[in-house]
């Protein structure tokens, strides 16, 4: 139960700051892409502010055992760069510069029920289920059916 | 340079995304990669989904109370048809799946643990990003 707790914490101080910093206004966003435009770098100062706390919880992470919580540590492997991450870069840049929510932000705004968020919201959720059943029916057809059913 | 540029209000909220990510890393070394985390919903997991759920209630409690408070936080006020909405959405939710990461993923969490992969993500969707809001809005202009 407190687990489920923190994550919903979390969710809350996340999507809290989400609102505080502007990034739940798809204008902000635009304009700090659109740099020809009126020019607004607060983005920047959201990542600067985010990454500023954040790395600093990175530094704690070898010099503990294993998390408070869970059993170990178990991040992503750190990988090179491929071509799925480039391409999925390309697209998702070209979605964020068009509809001027990313992820979050869209999540996070669309129980206002503003119409044009709904739409990209359910769009990218389309796009998210969409990969999936693309993943788990062509992509690894190797492993017939198993892509996360019988764990 | 935008009216609009809040730079001590981003970066006290951008402080609070941090200190969201570093709760979900330190107590239970997961990542706070929202594309992830719904990615996550549809190919679950035994013990996997509860959590990603009650995380993405909290993103909506936090909407709620913004839209209640400060109708002003979740506003739209950029044009855009719906096409160019259901295009920019679904790239997105593919692009985002495809390269394993958004701006908290990638962005927030990948560079803070100094990932080559994450900046590589990272320098890619702000460029295409850019180039597309800047053509988008020389475009709307030039109609106006």
């Amino acid at each position: 139960m407190k687990r489920l707790l923190l994550s919903l914490g979390a969710g809350f101080v996340f999507g809290v700051g989400l609102l505080i910093s502007g990034m739940t206004q798809p204008a902000k966003v635009v304009n700090f892409l659109d740099v020809l435009g009126a020019w607004d770098p607060s983005l920047g100062f959201v990542m600067v502010g985010a990454i500023g706390v954040h790395f600093l919880a990175y530094l704690l992470v070898p010099r503990l055992a294993k998390p408070f919580w869970a059993k170990s540590w178990d991040l992503p492997p750190k990988k090179g760069i491929d071509a799925p991450l480039i391409l999925g870069a390309v697209l998702f840049g070209a979605g964020w510069g068009l509809g001027g929510y990313c992820p979050g932000p869209a999540l996070t705004s669309v129980v206002a029920g503003a119409p044009p968020t709904v739409l990209f919201t359910a769009s990218m959720l389309a796009g998210i289920g969409g990969y999936a059943l693309w993943e788990r029916f062509w992509a690894n057809r190797e492993v017939p059916g198993m892509a996360g059913g019988a764990l | 340079m935008s009216p609009e540029f809040t730079p001590v209000l981003s970066t006290v909220g951008g402080a609070l995304i941090g200190l969201s990510a570093s709760a979900l890393l330190l107590f239970e070394s997961r990542i706070a990669g929202i594309s992830g985390i719904v990615g996550g919903l549809f190919t679950p997991l035994k013990g996997d989904t509860a959590w990603r759920v009650a995380f993405l209630a909290g993103l909506a409690l936090a909407g709620l109370g913004g839209w209640w408070f400060a109708p002003q936080t979740v506003a739209v006020t950029i044009d855009r048809s719906p096409w160019m909405l259901i295009a920019g959405g679904l790239m997105v939710g593919v692009g985002t799946r495809l390269g394993s990461g958004c701006t908290s993923g990638h962005g927030v969490c990948g560079l803070s643990r100094r990932s080559t992969r994450s900046l590589a993500s990272v320098i890619t969707f702000m460029a295409v990003g850019a180039i597309v809001a800047v053509t988008v809005g020389q475009l709307y202009r030039g109609a106006r």
